[in-house]
């Protein structure tokens, strides 16, 4: 919900934060590959570095192309701003670190992409932030494990690997009871499908690697603040409203009331972490948000003619879609994702771990590898790649079985992703299981 | 920091510095719905120039306590009060919006406390439009975000406010949500508009006024066009000065409008 402040979504698509080059006339997003930009005097150079002027110094802190993104995605998610960072993990890490440090708790869901199960479950309790999982569909389990030193909760839009639908606005009102802020990870449903700051999220991230850049040649994320949590009086984020020491005492709250976190993340987060997106990353990146309107309707559109034909084949045992009626989710996902839940799901082929690689290495057209949101269409065999170290018993605790393929439907013509995906079943019924 | 004005907290944002009454002061009004925080860049400027700096956020505003004043006279008569509590006796008065009419009314009624005039994103009279002061009272929200539709010239204000990656318009809806959800009593946005709608007696307090005035303009303002200020910057004799934005040239135009105070409060 945009409001009548902003244009379309289409629109904002293609110009927010972007206007022709005033110097060169441009109108394409000019790729600005400077590590740095000149001071027009000391003065000038003073006063940039005090913040008290608007301006570029050093491309780890901002850079024209970068701002361009950051400005473009804050528009289309509803935010007041955002920062680019060097991946989707770098965005979480700037998001936690600028909030928590050792001694502070978070409580995430346990539907999470592993990398993200990682960082918290195992890398950060290394430096003293321990994080309580709950499911995400237990929203007394949510409201239970918030404790005196949480600083936020987390979880995705889509979980993974079920596609659980996190219901934004009942988790948001938990964590504002507690005046904690409520950070999502929008990578699989990207703004033109959910924008979880309408619904209550104080702080969305995206793995740019994926929709966003659509054509699978850039890895980076965007941090975005919406602006709405209160930041002023609450005793759990003194990196907010007390004095920082690392910023000649500024007292971020103070400095913006809105955008008192962003503020922060970006003058201590990206300075001293350092995990900033590449000008010529942001530039590929910002290509495929100018089509992002387009493709994620062709996702969407290719992905429901792909579950369908699934759902209906004989060697299929089941298709974890929340558009389909018996999926956990369904309910939930008619209220938050009226234009559909996405191109990634799984499903389970009957058969052994031998069938479902066979499957998997008789198709053509879905490339077999380790990535999501890409224009081409994807395919990963859970059982034999990311999670091979795991006995059967493991993979039923993980929502896997022997047979769970991973799908991240793209661009092409539907019917030749079935004809594809008809000869692979061809060939693993063949397998002896 | 925090003052006691009438017995009640008020807060002023000291641009980044401690406030030194000692020093020549700028005082900083906001508009409507707003709060300090559409100040911080040019006030951490003239706070590090030799400046003390006193940002205030008007009564029912954010961090100062309500109830929020319901005229222009009535905000007028306060920030004298706010200045003695910060032990200043004259100051250098910058207003955008409905602060601009305040600093005009104080202009004129307390000469001697006036040092220099800045009336930012202005016109006089500033009527309100009935429509938007009807959805201010019964969709909030709604009135907020018609303010903001009609307050930017671009989708692409560089280098942005307060820095690189900030979406104007989103801190602004933002901000004025969070000044909403602070508000005790009343509804804050019809209280504002109301109060700027209401004041009559602009262009008689111009004619009064004694100290230079400068009027920073937004060539491309919808909230308070260009041409309604003519009749205030004759009255005044000030300078005026264009700058190519909407309704918050220190947020579109950072550079120009620092640019125009320099000059204005030298």
């Amino acid at each position: 919900m945009p409001g009548a402040s902003d244009p379309g979504f289409d629109t904002l698509a293609l110009h927010a934060g972007a206007a022709p080059d005033p110097t060169t006339g441009a109108r394409a997003v000019p790729l600005v590959l400077s590590t740095s930009f000149v001071f027009e005097s000391s003065e000038h150079a003073a006063s940039l570095f005090n913040l008290e002027r608007s301006g570029h110094v050093y491309s780890r802190i901002s850079n024209p192309t970068n701002a361009v993104l950051e400005e473009r995605i804050a528009a289309l998610d509803g935010g007041i701003g955002a920062i680019a960072t060097a991946s989707g993990q770098a965005a979480l890490h700037l998001a936690i670190t600028t909030l928590a440090g050792a001694g502070s708790h978070i409580v995430a869901s346990s539907a999470l992409y592993g990398g993200s199960h990682n960082l918290l479950h195992y890398t950060l309790a290394r430096f003293g932030i321990h994080t309580t999982f709950v499911k995400p569909g237990d929203i007394d389990g949510w409201r239970a494990a918030i404790r005196p030193d949480t600083k936020l909760l987390f979880g995705e839009t889509l979980g993974n690997p079920g596609l659980d639908v996190l219901d934004v606005p009942t988790v948001a009102a938990i964590a504002h009871e507690a005046r904690v802020p409520l950070l999502v990870d929008s990578t699989f449903t990207t703004p033109w499908l959910m924008k979880p700051i309408d619904h209550g999220a104080d702080l969305v991230f995206h793995s740019a690697t994926k929709f966003l850049c659509g054509h699978g040649t850039a890895v980076g994320g965007v941090l975005v603040d919406g602006g709405n949590f209160d930041w002023r009086g609450a005793a759990r984020f003194p990196e907010l409203n007390q004095p920082y020491a690392g910023f000649h005492g500024m007292v971020f709250a103070e400095e913006s009331t809105e955008g008192a976190f962003l503020l922060r993340a970006r003058r201590e987060g990206l300075r001293d972490f350092g995990a900033c997106m590449s000008p010529h990353t942001a530039w590929l990146i910002l290509q495929g948000v100018e089509t992002l309107p387009l493709r994620m309707a062709r996702h969407v559109e290719n992905t429901r003619k792909v579950v369908a034909f699934l759902a209906a084949h004989a060697q299929v045992a089941g298709v974890g879609y929340p558009e389909l009626e018996g999926h956990p989710s369904h309910a939930l996902a008619l209220r938050l994702l009226p234009r559909g839940c996405g191109a990634v799901f799984s499903f389970d082929l009957k058969g052994s771990r031998n069938q479902g690689r066979a499957f998997i290495e008789a198709l053509k057209l879905f490339s077999h590898l380790a990535n999501v949101g890409d224009c081409r269409s994807l395919v990963i065999h859970p059982a034999s790649t990311t999670h091979f170290r795991m006995d059967d018993a493991a993979l039923a605790a993980a929502g896997i079985t022997a047979g769970t393929i991973r799908l991240s439907i793209g661009l092409e013509d539907p019917d030749d992703l079935i004809d594809d995906l008809k000869r692979a079943f061809k060939v693993a019924d063949k397998v002896p299981a | 920091m925090i003052l006691s004005v009438d017995g009640r907290e008020a807060y002023a944002y000291t641009g980044g510095k401690t406030f030194d009454p000692a020093l020549p002061c700028v005082v900083f009004l906001h508009g409507a719905m707003f709060d300090h925080s559409g100040w911080t860049l040019l006030a951490r400027w003239f706070a590090n120039h030799g400046r003390s700096v006193l940002a205030f956020d008007l009564p029912g505003h954010i961090r100062s306590a309500g109830p929020a004043l319901t005229s222009i006279e009535a905000m007028a008569a306060w920030v004298p009060k706010a200045l003695s509590a910060a032990g200043v006796q004259r100051a250098a008065l910058v207003g955008h919006s409905m602060g601009s009419l305040v600093a005009l009314e104080i202009a004129a009624m307390a000469p001697d406390r006036v040092s220099h005039l800045a009336m930012i994103g202005t016109a006089v009279p500033m009527p309100v439009p009935q429509a938007l002061l009807d959805l201010g009272r019964t969709d909030t929200l709604a009135a907020i975000d018609r303010v903001v539709m009609f307050s930017y010239s671009t989708l692409a204000a560089k280098p942005s406010y307060p820095g690189p990656g900030m979406w104007i318009r989103g801190m602004a809806r933002a901000l004025m949500r969070q000044v909403m959800n602070a508000q005790t009593g009343g509804n804050l946005f019809v209280t504002d508009y109301a109060a700027c709608n209401t004041y009559a007696g602009g262009l008689d307090a111009a004619a009064q006024v004694r100290c230079p005035a400068t009027l920073v303009l937004g060539a491309h303002d919808q909230m308070t066009l260009p041409r309604a200020a003519r009749d205030v910057a004759q009255r005044l004799k000030a300078r005026v000065v264009t700058v190519n934005a909407g309704h918050f040239p220190m947020a579109e135009a950072p550079d120009p409008t620092l640019a125009a105070l320099r000059e204005a409060l030298a």
